[in-house]
């Protein structure tokens, strides 16, 4: 049974058709990129699996349950983690704290929330910045911060959203080690929008292509690359941070 | 469970307040009457901004409309002693949940059909207005003539039935200031405010790690509609006339967030601050005007008025975080 | 009670409507283009109920004809506010902004109350008890020319904004803020502008409204909360909607009044308000936010 499945979902904003029957299935453990040009409908998938909005069309399901239609906070709880394309730090509280927020929807009491949290810092290098407002991060450290966040939720799909925009390519690497770490360790299933090509192709085991809505291509990176209607969609476009 | 509450607290911040508890204990031992009077209003505003600051501050909902709460907490107590002989002990129960129901169903209406921001604030001076008028015309507790409450001679306190001296009053108010501070505090470590604070601060990534949105927003509106009206029952007791036209009115409403607004919204000591600040320096004003022989209504409100403003403007943030910060309290 | 009563009722609410549809125009100028939300709106305009007042004893100029220099004052006062106030906090949160105009309102309220004191005082014009006489409908004089006034001063509005290059320029700043910046327009001027062409139509409204009501200093906040409510009402950002929105109102709140009682007819201002929040938050004429 795959983790993931999308079957015939279509949405449209007023009229503008932005996905129009996708269906594609992720495999539990499996780290699954989408691609495709901006505006391509990328977003607007991963919004309607997070619950922001239903699909006008079609189904979604998550380990063979329906979760189409629910909030985005019932899809947390499901287990489906995501993070935003534009970072959403709690600004005005400490890196720990925003932390500790998406602990408590796993944990009972706040001080196990706050154990909880610390060791998901350390995980991923923020645990000396633990007490500093969020405000005063970095963007590539913000970043961390969202991905540290969502992980507290303990998802078992974690939706990343063009988490590697704005990195330097060493920044990008250790984000990347980060993730192959987790899917090896604890099986977790990655579902990343990604345009920066470096990162996909050395996180992706398998990648489906949108363009105006519709998906074009499916396989693993290497045969997406030498699709033709993958390069012809992208021609002129640049692929690559 | 005290060593729970101060775990995390800078030494100095228990010394200050301590020190500040027991000037406020001993006040009405060298204040007289018009001090003590005005120790009593300083406790109130400082007593309703908190609770009000938990709507705003910590869970982000702008309300202008508090004096609802206020005026039904009030009314209720009231009534029920002045038609039924019921001691406020047991008739606050009756002002905190019909305040809690006014609170719940303006909660209700607004979040669940995303009524928010300044249409949200717009919606909350509505249902004050709405109350407003209503009460003018409701005859069980005589509308727009007034309720009086009975003044009895003050030479003994009667706890019970709340009827007692300034002094007693002024107690009171401070026990339930005090009591509200230790609650906010409480709620800010709590699970509720880790998730008030998430909500403040970004809605829509609370909503992603799992944050019932509609559920601790409602949470936090009931919890402050609660608190205040306990405001209200107080409120009734100590000045013994409610006119409709005076308590459910607007400027009421924003009298009471000013405290709040320019101590520092969200902070823990900020309503408190201001309400010191606020009213101490009002009445310092009438004070001197009095001296001078100047006796004009409205001279208070533009002073309330200019006092926002320079805040809004200049401290943002309140006069409290860099008042904090030089005191050493905060980073 | 008999028709009539009902018909004369309705036409003296339809009438005063439009002076408020002229004082909600101004609010929804200012929001619509400003994205600011005016809490000192009806505060403004009992300030121009006082300068009619003033030069009508004084100069014994007529409201109607005093309101030209009125708007023009107001006009000013609006520009000098939104400079000196508005425009240094625009990227603040929104509800600092909103706390400005509290501000704003609260000196306001009281210094009309310290310098004109609470009672009210009203214009007794050489028209103010003639009526006319349609049918079997018996409308006030005032009401007339006042209505006659609002709809004079809103098509000269909705003139400047369709024809002229101000107008036009201020559309688009209100269209797309970076855009304007981007194609050299002084945005900030072009801001201040329309804050005072709002506070413009609401001195008008406050000098036509002279002719018709009394004034005490705590109508203003009362008139805030109308103003808003038909502006919510009829289309935040729709100009006919704010006219429609002002007749509707003064047709329920005279109705409101004649039916029930008089000091209730704000309930049902607040009920309709209460409803549209909830139910259409676009209001009847405005079209849902992009």
């Amino acid at each position: 049974m795959s983790a993931l499945e999308l079957r015939g979902i279509s949405k449209s904003f007023r009229g503008l058709k932005a996905v129009t029957g996708a269906s594609f299935e992720v495999a539990p453990g499996a780290i699954h990129g989408l691609i495709g040009p901006n505006g391509a409908g990328k977003t607007t998938i991963f919004n309607m699996v997070a619950g922001v909005y239903a699909p006008d069309e079609g189904e979604i399901l998550f380990d063979g349950k329906p979760v189409h239609g629910l909030r985005p906070d019932q899809i947390c709880a499901a287990g489906i983690g995501r993070t935003f394309q534009i970072v959403k730090p709690f600004a005005g509280l400490s890196v720990l704290d925003n932390v500790v927020v998406g602990a408590l929807l796993r944990e009972k009491r706040v001080t196990a929330a706050k154990v909880h949290a610390a060791q998901i810092l350390e995980r991923l290098g923020l645990a000396p910045k633990r007490d500093l407002p969020a405000s005063s991060l970095t963007l590539p450290d913000r970043k961390r911060l969202e991905v540290a966040r969502a992980l507290a939720t303990r998802p078992r799909l974690l939706l990343l959203d063009e988490v590697m925009a704005g990195l330097r390519p060493t920044e990008c690497d250790q984000m990347v080690a980060v993730f192959r770490e987790l899917n090896r360790a604890e099986g977790l299933t990655i579902l990343l929008i990604e345009h920066v090509m470096r990162a996909v192709m050395a996180l992706a085991q398998r990648i489906v292509v949108l363009n105006y809505g519709k998906i074009i291509a499916r396989g693993t990176p290497e045969e997406v690359v030498r699709d033709p209607a993958v390069l012809e969609c992208y021609l002129g476009e640049e692929a690559e941070v | 469970m005290i060593g729970r509450l101060t775990e995390g607290v800078p030494r100095r911040a228990l010394v200050l307040l301590a020190a500040l508890f027991l000037l406020l204990l001993v006040f009405p031992a060298f204040a007289g009457g018009y001090l003590l009077a005005v120790g009593f209003l300083i406790l109130y505003f400082a007593f309703v901004g908190q609770a009000w600051n938990i709507m705003m501050g910590f869970a982000g909902q702008l309300s202008l409309g508090h004096s609802l709460y206020v005026g039904l907490g009030a009314y209720a107590a009231a009534a029920l002693y002045v038609h039924f002989g019921v001691s406020p002990w047991i008739g606050l129960g009756a002002s905190i949940g019909i305040s809690m129901l006014a609170g719940a169903a303006i909660g209700f209406l607004a979040f669940r059909f995303g009524v928010a921001g300044v249409y949200f604030a717009i919606l909350t001076i509505a249902f004050a207005e709405f109350a407003r008028i209503g009460f003018d015309h409701f005859r069980w507790v005589q509308g727009s003539s007034g309720f009086f409450l009975p003044v009895a001679n003050y030479t003994t306190n009667d706890l019970w039935n709340l009827r007692g001296s300034p002094t007693m009053f002024y107690y009171l108010m401070l026990a339930l200031t005090a009591g509200a501070f230790v609650l906010c505090h409480a709620l800010l470590r709590s699970r509720l405010g880790y998730y008030w604070l998430a909500i403040r601060e970004s809605p829509e990534a609370a909503e992603a790690l799992g944050v019932n949105l509609f559920r601790y927003k409602m949470a936090a509106v009931v919890i402050s509609s609660a608190m205040t009206a306990l405001a209200g029952v107080m409120f009734a007791f100590y000045y013994n006339n409610l006119f409709p036209e005076q308590i459910f009115h607007i400027s009421r409403s924003i009298e009471l967030i000013l405290g709040p607004i320019i101590g520092g919204i969200g902070t823990l000591v900020g309503p408190i601050v201001g309400a010191f600040l606020l009213t101490g320096l009002a009445e310092g004003l009438r004070e001197v005007m009095l001296r001078l022989g100047i006796d004009v209504p409205g001279v208070k409100q533009v002073f309330y008025g200019i006092c926002l403003l320079l805040v809004v403007m200049f401290l943002p943030d309140g006069v409290w975080p860099p008042i904090a910060k030089k005191l050493g309290l905060r980073r | 009670m008999p028709v009539e009563i009902y018909l004369n009722v309705a036409a003296g609410g339809l009438l005063t409507g439009l002076v408020y549809g002229l004082m909600a125009l101004g609010l929804s100028v200012i929001f619509g283009v400003v994205r600011v939300v005016n809490f000192a709106h009806g505060e403004m305009m009992t300030l121009a109920m006082y300068l009619a007042l003033l030069l009508f004893t004084t100069l014994g100029l007529d409201p109607l004809v005093a309101l030209v220099p009125i708007a023009a004052a107001l006009l000013v006062f609006g520009y000098l506010l939104q400079i000196g106030l508005i425009n240094p906090f625009i990227n603040r949160p929104e509800h600092s902004q909103f706390m400005l105009l509290v501000a704003v309102a609260l000196i306001l309220v009281n210094a009309q109350l310290i310098v004109f004191g609470p009672d009210a005082q009203g214009i007794r014009t050489r028209y103010s008890f003639d009526s006319f006489q349609l049918g079997p409908l018996i409308v006030d004089a005032a009401k007339v020319y006042a209505a006659a006034a609002a709809l004079v001063v809103a098509a000269a509005l909705f003139a400047f904004f369709r024809y002229t290059l101000l107008g036009k320029a201020i559309r688009a700043c209100a269209d797309n803020y970076h855009g304007a910046l981007v194609v050299g327009l002084n945005v900030k001027h072009l801001y201040a502008l329309t804050f005072g062409l709002g506070a413009a139509c609401v001195g008008a409204a406050g000098a036509m409204l002279m002719a018709v009501i009394d004034v005490t200093p705590s109508i203003g906040p009362a008139y805030t909360l109308l103003a808003f409510v038909i502006v919510i009402t009829g289309g935040l950002g729709s100009m006919p909607g704010a006219l429609l929105g002002g007749v509707l109102i003064g047709l329920t709140e005279a109705l409101g009044g004649v039916l029930f009682t008089p000091s209730a007819k704000s309930m049902f201002a607040f009920a309709l308000l209460v409803l549209v929040l909830l139910f259409r938050p676009q209001g009847i004429l405005g079209r849902k936010a992009a």
